[in-house]
C-alpha cells in the first residue's frame, strides 16, 4: 500500500506553493518517511526553518515547527536543543539562507557539533526572491543580480561542513528519493551535528536562463555532476573538479556532541565532577 | 552622469521599485551594495539590469545579507562615494545597527526603503513598523505616496543628504506594493537635467584622500560622545533648511512642489486625520466627498518624518476640532508615534482638539474610502460634542472583539 503522507501534514495548508516540478516536495516526502522509519513520535520532532521557499516545510509538516527569520534556523535550533536535548531537531534551509546570510550560525553549529539534522535543500540560486546570485551559484551562470554572466566564487557545502567541525556529513540528490530517505534517517540517528546537503532543481528561477528550462533538464544537469563518492574517489583531481561526490562523506561517532558536553559543564557545577581542563580533550589546541 | 544615456520618454509607467532604480542609476551612484528581499527586490533587479547593458558607470555587488549590505555602503560612503541601497522589513531590522554607524560617520547614503510589516507572524505586504524601526537612528525619513513621488524625492534626497550644512543618510519610504509594484504615469527627467540637479559628489574626509588619513567611527566615551551626538542632531535640525532649498529649486525645475507637510482641504478643516504613505492619496478622495457633503474635512502628512516638521504641523491644526492620528504600525504598549509627535506638536500651541489614536492597516490590510469616511464621520461627532466618542485608542479593521485603550 502506498504510504499515507496525511498524518504528517497540515492538509489545510496543501496545495504547496512551491512552482510545478519543485524538487522540496520530493524532500519533503522522503524526510517524512525517514520519520516514520524511525518511529519517532511527531511530537518528539521540532522541525526549524528559516526564509525562502524551503522554509515552507515548517508550515506543512504536523510537527513541533518554528519558522524562523533569514538564515537563522541553527541559532534558533541550538536554542531548542540546548532547551530539550531529548528532541529530535532538524534545520530545514536553502542555499541562500544557511550559506550567505546565515552562513556564520552554519559554521558554528558545526563547531559545537550540537545534535541538530540541518538539511540544506540546494538549488544554486534565490528561487523566492526571482534568481539572485546565491553562495553555490555556479561562476558563469546567469542571474538577476549578475546578468553579465556570475562572477562570485561557490562555496563547496560539505567541504566547509567538514572543515567546520560537523561529525556526519553527506550529499544527495531529489533524483534518487529512496537513497534520500535512508541517508536522511543516517543523518537523523547520528548523535552530533549531521549536515545533509539536498541538491535540487529550480528550473523556474536558475533553469529557465541557463539553458534547462524544464525540471527534466535541470534534474539532468544534477545527474550530470554528481557521482557517487566510491567512484569520485578514483577520479584524478582534474576530473573531481566539476562533479559532487553522493553519499556520506563523514561520520565521526567518536566527537563529543555539545549537549552531553554541557553536561559535564552542569555536573561540575554540582560537584559532581571536578573542573573541566584540557585533560578532558583529546585536541588541545 | 553615466556615460551611457538612456534614452526615457517625458512620461514613463514605471511602478515605485522602478521610479527608485531610475532615480539611482540618474544619480551616477559609484556603489550598490544590497540583498534581495521582497517587495524591494526589484530596486537592485532593475538597476543589475541597468549595469548589464552598461548604463551604470559605478560598481553593483550583491553580498550576503542586509547587514553585509549596508556595511558594504557605509565602507564605500566612508572611502568617499556617492552611496545607495534598498530593503525591506526584516532586511531593515537587520541594517539597523550599521543605520546608527552610517549617521555617526555622516554618510550621506541614500535607502530606498520599501515598507513591509515585520514577522513574526512572517508577512510581506505593507504597513510602517521598519519606518518607525528606523525612526531614532539619525536618518533624514521621507515619506512617499506615489511612484511618482519616489522618482522625485529620490534625486532629491541625493541632493539633500549631500549638502555640506547636511552630511547625513536618506532614507525615502515607500509603501509595499501600494506604491512599490503599482505601475503608474511618472513625469521624468532627462538624464542630464536630473544629474545636473544633484549635481557632483563631493567626498568629505574620504578614505581614499592619502594625503590627508583620517579615522572614521572611533571611539569615544563621556569625554567627546555626547559633542559627536549633539552636533549630528544639530545637523538634522539645519537639514530643514536645505530641505525647503532643495525642494524649491526642484518645483523651478519641474513644476513639482513638495512641503515638509503635505495637506489636502485643510484651509477650512475642523475634522482632520494625519497619516503616512499611500493612505493620503484615498484620504483625498474621501476629503472631495465629504466637501461636497459639508463636512469640512482635511488630511496631513508628515513629508519628513525626520526631522520631525512640528511647528508646522501645529500651525496647520490651529482650528481643526477634531483629530485622528492613524498609526500604520502595531504601538508595542503605548499610543501611536504619530499620536505622541502630533500630541507633542500641539501641547505648547493654544490649540485643544479632539486627539485619538487609530491603529489601522497592519500587514497589508486595506485602508478603504468606506472606511476612512466612518473615520470622519465620527470626528464630526467628537468635533461637535468637543469631546472622544471613546477611547483615546482603538483598532481600525480588524476581527474580534472591539479594541480599545486609554480613557481620556
Amino acid at each position: 500500500m502506498a504510504f499515507n503522507y496525511d498524518n504528517y501534514l497540515r492538509l489545510e495548508k496543501m496545495p504547496t506553493l512551491w512552482c510545478w516540478g519543485c524538487g522540496d516536495g520530493v524532500i519533503l516526502k522522503a524526510f517524512i518517511r525517514a520519520i516514520n522509519k524511525m518511529g519517532v513520535d511527531q511530537n518528539d520532532v521540532c522541525v526549524v526553518s528559516g526564509i525562502g521557499c524551503s522554509g515552507r516545510f515548517s508550515s506543512y509538516v504536523d510537527f513541533n515547527t518554528i519558522h524562523t527569520t533569514h538564515g537563522r534556523t541553527v541559532a534558533y535550533a541550538t536554542g531548542v536543543k540546548l532547551a530539550r536535548p531529548d528532541k529530535l531537531v532538524v534545520c530545514v534551509a536553502g542555499d541562500g539562507d544557511a550559506l550567505a546570510i546565515g552562513g556564520n550560525h552554519t559554521i558554528h553549529g558545526c563547531r559545537r557539533n550540537i545534535d541538530i539534522t540541518m538539511i540544506i535543500i540546494n538549488n544554486f540560486i534565490y528561487g523566492l526572491t526571482n534568481s539572485q546570485t546565491s553562495p553555490t551559484t555556479p561562476q558563469g551562470m546567469w542571474t538577476v543580480s549578475q546578468k553579465a554572466g556570475n562572477i562570485d566564487p561557490t562555496f563547496d557545502t560539505c567541504e566547509l561542513a567538514i572543515a567546520s567541525g560537523a561529525s556526519f556529513v553527506a550529499r544527495e540528490t531529489m533524483l534518487d528519493p529512496k537513497k534520500l530517505e535512508k541517508v536522511l534517517i543516517k543523518a537523523m540517528e547520528h548523535k552530533g551535528f549531521s549536515m545533509m546537503e539536498v541538491l535540487s532543481n529550480c528550473h523556474i528561477n536558475l533553469g529557465r536562463k541557463n539553458k534547462m528550462a524544464s525540471a527534466m533538464e535541470n534534474l539532468e544537469w544534477i545527474d550530470k555532476i554528481t557521482i557517487s563518492k566510491k567512484k569520485y574517489d578514483a577520479l584524478s583531481e582534474e576530473e573531481q573538479l566539476n562533479l559532487f561526490p553522493t553519499g556520506v562523506l563523514k561520520e565521526d561517532t567518536e566527537a563529543r556532541e555539545y549537549c552531553d558536553m554541557y553536561k559535564d559543564i552542569q555536573d561540575a557545577h554540582q560537584g559532581k565532577r571536578g573542573k573541566i581542563t584540557q585533560d578532558d580533550f583529546k585536541k588541545k589546541i | 552622469m553615466n556615460s551611457k544615456v538612456m534614452d526615457i520618454k517625458k512620461i514613463e509607467v514605471w511602478d515605485g521599485n522602478m521610479a527608485a532604480s531610475q532615480a539611482f542609476r540618474q544619480a551616477d551612484v559609484d556603489v550598490v551594495a544590497a540583498y534581495p528581499i521582497t517587495p524591494s527586490t526589484p530596486v537592485v533587479e532593475n538597476y543589475a539590469t541597468f549595469e548589464a547593458n552598461g548604463y551604470i558607470d559605478g560598481e553593483f555587488v550583491m553580498v550576503e545579507s542586509e547587514h553585509a549590505a549596508m556595511s558594504a555602503c557605509v565602507g564605500a560612503a566612508a572611502a568617499g562615494g556617492r552611496v545607495a541601497t534598498a530593503t525591506s522589513s526584516q532586511g531593515f531590522a537587520l541594517m539597523v545597527e550599521v543605520l546608527y554607524q552610517a549617521a555617526g560617520m555622516r554618510l550621506p547614503i541614500v535607502l530606498a526603503q520599501v515598507n513591509r510589516a515585520l514577522a513574526a507572524p512572517l508577512n510581506v505586504n505593507g504597513d510602517h513598523s521598519d519606518m518607525y524601526l528606523g525612526r531614532d537612528s539619525g536618518w533624514i525619513n521621507v515619506s512617499t505616496f506615489s511612484p511618482q513621488e519616489v522618482y522625485d524625492l529620490t534625486l532629491c534626497a541625493f541632493k539633500i543628504g549631500e549638502h555640506l550644512d547636511v552630511r547625513l543618510p536618506v532614507n525615502i519610504n515607500q509603501d509595499g506594493f501600494m506604491s512599490s509594484h503599482t505601475a503608474q504615469n511618472v513625469r521624468t527627467l532627462d538624464d542630464k537635467t536630473a544629474c545636473d540637479f544633484i549635481g557632483p559628489y563631493q567626498a568629505v574626509n574620504a578614505m581614499l584622500d592619502f594625503s590627508k588619513p583620517v579615522t572614521h567611527g572611533v571611539q569615544t566615551e563621556e569625554d567627546w560622545h555626547f559633542e559627536h551626538k549633539a552636533k549630528q542632531h544639530d545637523a538634522m535640525m539645519r537639514s530643514r533648511k536645505v530641505i525647503d532649498e532643495v525642494f524649491a529649486e526642484f518645483k523651478a525645475l519641474t513644476g513639482r512642489e513638495y512641503k515638509a507637510v503635505e495637506s489636502y482641504g485643510m484651509e477650512d478643516a475642523e475634522v482632520a486625520i494625519v497619516a503616512f504613505g499611500t493612505t493620503y492619496e484615498t484620504a483625498k478622495i474621501v476629503v472631495d466627498n465629504l466637501k461636497k457633503e459639508g463636512i469640512k474635512a482635511g488630511i496631513i502628512s508628515p513629508r519628513i518624518f525626520r526631522p520631525f516638521p512640528l511647528e508646522d504641523i501645529a500651525a496647520q491644526l490651529q482650528h481643526v476640532k477634531a483629530i485622528a492620528c492613524m498609526d500604520r504600525s502595531a504601538p508595542g504598549g503605548s499610543v501611536g508615534a504619530l499620536y505622541n509627535e502630533i500630541a507633542g506638536a500641539l501641547f505648547n500651541s493654544p490649540a485643544r482638539p479632539v486627539l485619538s489614536n487609530i491603529i489601522y492597516g497592519l500587514g497589508g490590510r486595506d485602508m478603504t474610502v468606506s472606511t476612512l469616511t466612518e473615520i470622519y464621520k465620527d470626528l464630526v461627532k467628537e468635533a461637535a460634542s468637543g469631546k472622544l466618542n471613546g477611547t483615546i485608542q482603538r483598532f481600525v479593521g480588524v476581527r474580534g472583539p472591539e479594541l480599545t485603550y486609554y480613557n481620556a
